[in-house]
């Protein structure tokens, strides 16, 4: 087990590095000059050099990149240049609202994924099945911001249930910081569960062919006890990845999400700087998230190696 | 072959075409219709989509806006249409490019092994390190909005599922039979790639264009639903849900229209993708 967490460390070091000469180049793909781009209206010659000496956009583009890098590794990444907060701050003012949301997505996504697969796979090819695995189809043709208009419009325009906008910080009670998260929340976590159910789905009726449910049949244990206890373990190996690799999808759908409900998340942060042209934060906040996306990722390969043997003793 | 011995390949093929049933006979006609409409909207009989009439705005369907008027008095079925052309035209051509830069890669990666295919999966590996949503936003951002640049981007962001499968595909049929044969009479490495291997990997790949397509077109519409797509005043099904939001609670058809309209169309993607796959690998497809 150590021997693979150490090969896929010395792995993730050049990813990650390659991760940060990406994010530098990409800001440095901006068309013209970055420091006009972000004085905008207020670019005379004197702002513009004073922003390139301050940014250093006046060395050569590797210096400016080792510079830049050095000043990342001991968690400096910049100041911006709009609101004069640090990019690292105001990352962890937003960063608890993205994880509040992701985290009640994928739990509101597995609350229903994993019991529609359960029993999906336990009446395979029945009428109950067919129509929950096409539905399951069906929504994974739904984008979040189209479901998104379609909850606000039933639950909050119509039935006047729960707030369209606006977020009520934990601290201002439980009841209401869940009203105005439910909207957001489920709106992602209907979007991932039919990912979630087909995995689950096609691993578990791999799982009920196994000789050992058969001894359990044959053994007499109840039918319920069979599916929750013996084949479900076996079978959420791939969920866990899935549910790694699945972070991407759901980071880029908390963007959009916490764009239409005025979440003040990570994404939001993302849009409003890209919409405020605040070049130093967009930079900031995509590096964070992809460093964080790579980590996640990393932990999840290792919990698979945790939960599958085979993987930890040789192939991986 | 003899006529009268039903072979297995033919029998599969009866079963597909059993198997496609009326989801896909309907997903076809309607990527048809959307197809064609987005080809002819200049000679359709349609208002300009940008032509504003403040005093028609939010206008119910009437004979003259056959679906009715948006926020700025537009029409909502001139818009729709030249909206597909956006999201066609950008869906189809930004997968087409992913899918014959990393098939290509894939392919040639899966053949050679060895240092290219470090190389490859480790580039790979840096571009999975971003969620694609936020890639393409910042990309977008630096290089500024237009058709071409989140066409190309978007294409990118298609290159690495695309090197994953024709890299998988190319690895196995590298050790067939056909192709160790091939290698025995003599044939060099470019005749058996595009005659021996490249027509193995077509299958997989297309498959993956089908359903890529589908996702371009959502991702097309989150950038465009940002307002950081398409540039305004063209239309696009994704800044059109995003303008309807607004007034969702006087004029919900006017979000509700183009939102339908992408939903089909990405359904329709997603089953035909699905029935090739089916065709392809039965044991892969959605029931």
């Amino acid at each position: 087990m150590l021997g693979l967490v150490g090969r896929k460390l010395v792995y993730l070091v050049p990813v990650v590095l390659a991760v940060t000469v990406l994010t530098f180049l990409v800001a440095s793909l901006l068309p013209g000059d970055l420091a006009v781009a972000m004085l905008g209206d207020q670019a005379t010659p004197e702002n513009v050099a004073a922003l390139h000496r301050k940014l250093g956009l006046d060395l050569p583009l590797w210096q400016q990149y080792l510079r830049w890098l050095s000043a990342v590794m001991v968690g400096d990444l910049g100041t911006s240049h709009r609101t004069g907060e640090t990019v690292i701050h105001a990352i962890g003012g937003r960063l608890p609202v993205s994880l509040e949301l992701m985290g009640l997505a994928e739990a509101c996504a597995l609350l229903i994924g994993v019991p529609f697969a359960v029993i999906c796979a336990a009446r395979r090819d029945s009428a109950l099945d067919r129509t929950l695995s096409s539905g399951a189809f069906g929504m994974l043709s739904m984008p979040p911001y189209m479901l998104a208009i379609l909850l606000v419009f039933v639950f909050s325009i119509r039935l006047g249930l729960l707030p369209s906008t606006g977020y009520t910080a934990l601290s201002q009670g439980l009841v209401a910081n869940m009203r105005s998260l439910a909207l957001p929340a489920a709106t992602l976590g209907l979007v991932e569960w039919p990912v979630l159910m087909r995995v689950l789905r096609a691993d578990m009726i791999a799982t009920l062919r196994e000789e050992f449910i058969v001894a359990a049949k044959a053994k007499g244990l109840p039918r319920w006890r069979i599916l929750l206890v013996h084949a479900l373990k076996p079978s959420s190996l791939t969920l866990v990845t899935v549910t790694g690799l699945n972070l991407g999808r759901l980071l880029g759908g908390a963007v959009i999400i916490e764009s239409i409900f005025a979440l003040p998340g990570l994404g939001r942060l993302l849009v409003d700087s890209i919409y405020s042209r605040d070049f130093i934060v967009v930079q900031g906040v995509v590096l964070f998230i992809a460093l964080g996306f790579v980590s996640v990722n990393f932990a999840v390969d290792m919990l698979y190696a945790l939960l599958d043997p085979r993987i930890r003793h040789g192939r991986a | 072959m003899a006529a009268l011995e039903p072979d297995a390949d033919l029998e599969a093929g009866i079963d597909a075409a059993r198997s496609f049933g009326l989801g896909f006979w309907l997903a076809a006609a309607w990527l048809g219709v959307i197809l064609l409409l987005a080809l002819a909207a200049n000679q359709l009989p349609l208002e300009d989509p940008a032509h504003m009439n403040l005093l028609a705005r939010r206008a119910a369907p009437s004979l003259h806006h056959p679906l009715g008027t948006d926020s700025f008095g537009r029409d909502l079925l001139s818009r729709l249409i030249f909206g597909a052309r956006s999201s066609l035209l950008i869906g189809l051509i930004a997968p087409l490019i992913g899918v014959s830069v990393g098939g290509a890669l894939g392919l040639l990666a899966g053949y050679f092994r060895g240092r290219l295919e470090m190389v490859t999966v480790g580039v790979m590996d840096v571009l999975l390190a971003f969620p694609p949503l936020v890639l393409a936003l910042a990309v977008t951002a630096y290089l500024g909005q237009s058709v071409a640049n989140l066409t190309a981007i978007l294409g990118l962001l298609t290159i690495p599922s695309a090197t994953r499968v024709a890299r998988a595909s190319s690895l196995t049929i590298t050790q067939r039979e056909f192709v160790v044969a091939a290698q025995a009479l003599g044939a060099g490495h470019p005749r058996i790639l595009v005659r021996q291997v490249l027509p193995n990997v077509m299958g997989p790949l297309a498959v993956l264009f089908l359903l890529a397509v589908a996702v371009i077109i959502v991702a097309e519409g989150a950038l465009s639903f940002l307002g950081l797509g398409v540039p305004a005043p063209a239309p696009s099904w994704g800044s059109m849900i995003a303008e309807g939001s607004a007034s969702l609670d006087i004029a919900p058809q006017i979000a509700f229209v183009p939102a339908a309209a992408m939903f089909f169309t990405v359904l329709a993607f997603n089953r035909l993708g699905d029935t090739l796959r089916a065709l392809s690998d039965p044991r892969r497809a959605a029931p």
